[in-house]
């Protein structure tokens, strides 16, 4: 037995990630409340938003009154009390056990008892998160992956505490969005990011190595094994920084060394050297030339 | 370029059939290719500074077993290369050409040249052990099958995450098992002895595989 989920809040909708996860509920039929404490984030994102589903029309993916009536769906607060009628909140608020913590034991005074808190965390545990909420066998770990609004994998983690009905209801809503969910244990980085996080510090030791350069390795991984994209540019695209952060965030946690932030990489980041957003990191942005690292 | 091969046993690289070796020229090329002789230890080329490259396969040993070691000095005109091969799946279009510190240049864009005209990508890297590839994806590939044992996902559950969340062509446990685990043990124990990092160690189910295969 399930419960139905009918009306879901977004928590941290103001957020690229947020955002795109408000499309996949609202396009999926759900009447959706996107949540951020900023209204000049959520202004924001009702513009993306609005620009994504325009395009979705001009490309043939939806008619206009399937437009009209999705963005119909969709309301945007600053207000948590507005999130009371929801079966189902999805926080994507800033990567933080403490603020997850206190967001979700915010809304366990707001929200009905049936209602259902997921986490999109990707590092975190969902046992932690969980933990002195008030309702730690209603929530569940719902990890989308960038960009949430086109990706269609979502990585369920049940907490310790995670009822099986949880479980079952948030796996039902899932599906029902029309997204792919893959089961598995609340470990650090699920399996998404167990698997590159490591993967992707082997890569910055290998160049630091003196290995090969930045533009041989991604020509290498993409030619032998087809990845869309060399590890290089990934990790200039998604930020040094970012990548520092789930270091920060794993080693502590796995004692794995292959999750150590490699010293090359605190070197680009106290360099300024963060990826695309400033420029310049394995590559330079000003002319697509190689920066060597 | 023209290049003429010498083959001293079975290539990994180029297979029986494939169109490299059929457009060889004779032995009065400018690039010698030296063939199969991945595993021998000692030197498997004929020294000969007149050649523009002496280039030769490599298995997942280093190209300084072949040539000696100088210190960090060493260098000439041989180069080394692997062909980057899953098991026994078909090769893919990537050569790893290895260098030592002193390499000539010359024969670094010789080499190149070779495998270029016959459509195939050239990435240069050191002569260190694991090359770029298994260098690279092999502590991936460990740490996918340690989450199995541990029951972090099913290995289908594992595989569609990485092929969805990725974008990768197939998921690390399908593609180690098909490439044969018995060779992930023989290439991670090599990595291991080298680097002797945990990641390299080899998983528990390749060591299964490799005592399997024993018996």
């Amino acid at each position: 037995m399930t419960n139905e989920i009918r009306r879901v809040g977004v928590c941290g909708a103001g957020g690229t990630m947020g955002a795109g996860i408000a499309i996949v509920v609202a396009r999926a039929g759900f009447e959706t409340v996107s949540h951020d404490l900023s209204q000049d984030a959520l202004d924001a994102a009702k513009k993306q938003i609005s620009g994504f589903f325009g395009k979705s029309v001009e490309r043939g993916k939806m008619n206009g009154t399937a437009r009209d009536a999705t963005l119909g769906r969709m309301q945007a607060t600053t207000s948590l009390d507005a999130l009371a009628g929801c079966d189902l909140i999805i926080e994507a608020v800033f990567e933080d056990l403490r603020i997850k913590q206190d967001l979700f034991r915010d809304l366990d005074s707001v929200c009905a008892e049936h209602t259902i808190f997921a986490s999109n965390t990707s590092t975190l545990s969902i046992t932690e998160i969980a933990s002195g909420c008030g309702r730690e066998d209603r929530v569940v770990g719902m990890h989308f992956c960038l960009p949430a609004q086109l990706m269609k994998l979502i990585e369920m983690s049940p907490g310790m505490n995670t009822s099986q009905q949880t479980f079952r209801s948030a796996w039902a809503f899932v599906d029902q969005a029309g997204q792919t969910p893959v089961k598995t244990q609340d470990k650090p980085g699920f399996i998404l990011n167990a698997l590159l996080v490591p993967f992707n510090n082997d890569v910055i030791r290998a160049v630091e190595a003196g290995v090969a350069s930045p533009a041989d390795i991604d020509k290498a991984i993409k030619a032998a094994l087809g990845y869309k994209m060399g590890p290089c540019e990934l990790l200039d695209l998604v930020g040094l920084d970012t990548q520092m952060r789930l270091c920060e965030a794993f080693y502590p946690v796995t004692l794995d060394v292959r999750s150590s932030a490699p010293p090359l990489l605190r070197r680009m980041v106290a360099a300024g050297h963060l990826g695309r957003k400033s420029g310049r990191g394995f590559y330079s942005y000003d002319g697509n030339t190689m920066f060597g690292g | 370029m023209k290049y003429s091969i010498t083959r001293s046993g079975v290539s990994r690289s180029f297979p029986e059939g494939d169109a490299f070796l059929s457009a060889a020229s004779d032995d009065s090329a400018d690039v010698i290719v030296y063939l199969g002789a991945n595993g021998l230890s000692g030197p498997a080329y004929h020294p000969d500074n007149a050649k523009a490259a002496i280039v030769v396969e490599l298995d997942i040993e280093c190209l300084g077993v072949h040539t000696g070691e100088q210190s960090g000095e060493e260098g000439s005109n041989v180069v080394g290369f692997a062909r980057y091969r899953n098991g026994e799946d078909a090769p893919s279009g990537l050569v790893e050409l290895v260098r030592q510190p002193n390499a000539e240049e010359s024969a670094i864009f010789a080499a190149r040249q070779v495998f270029e005209e016959a459509g195939l990508e050239v990435v240069v890297c050191a002569d260190q052990a694991g090359r770029i590839i298994d260098r690279l994806v092999r502590p991936k590939y460990n740490a996918a099958l340690r989450f199995l044992d541990e029951g972090l996902a099913s290995a289908k559950d594992m595989d569609m995450t990485c092929r969805l969340g990725l974008g990768y062509r197939d998921g690390p446990i399908e593609r180690v098992e098909r490439g044969d685990l018995a060779r992930h043990f023989k290439i991670t124990q090599a990595l291991f002895e080298t680097y002797g990092t945990p990641g390299y160690a080899p998983a528990r189910r390749a060591i299964v595989a490799k005592q399997r295969k024993e018996d």
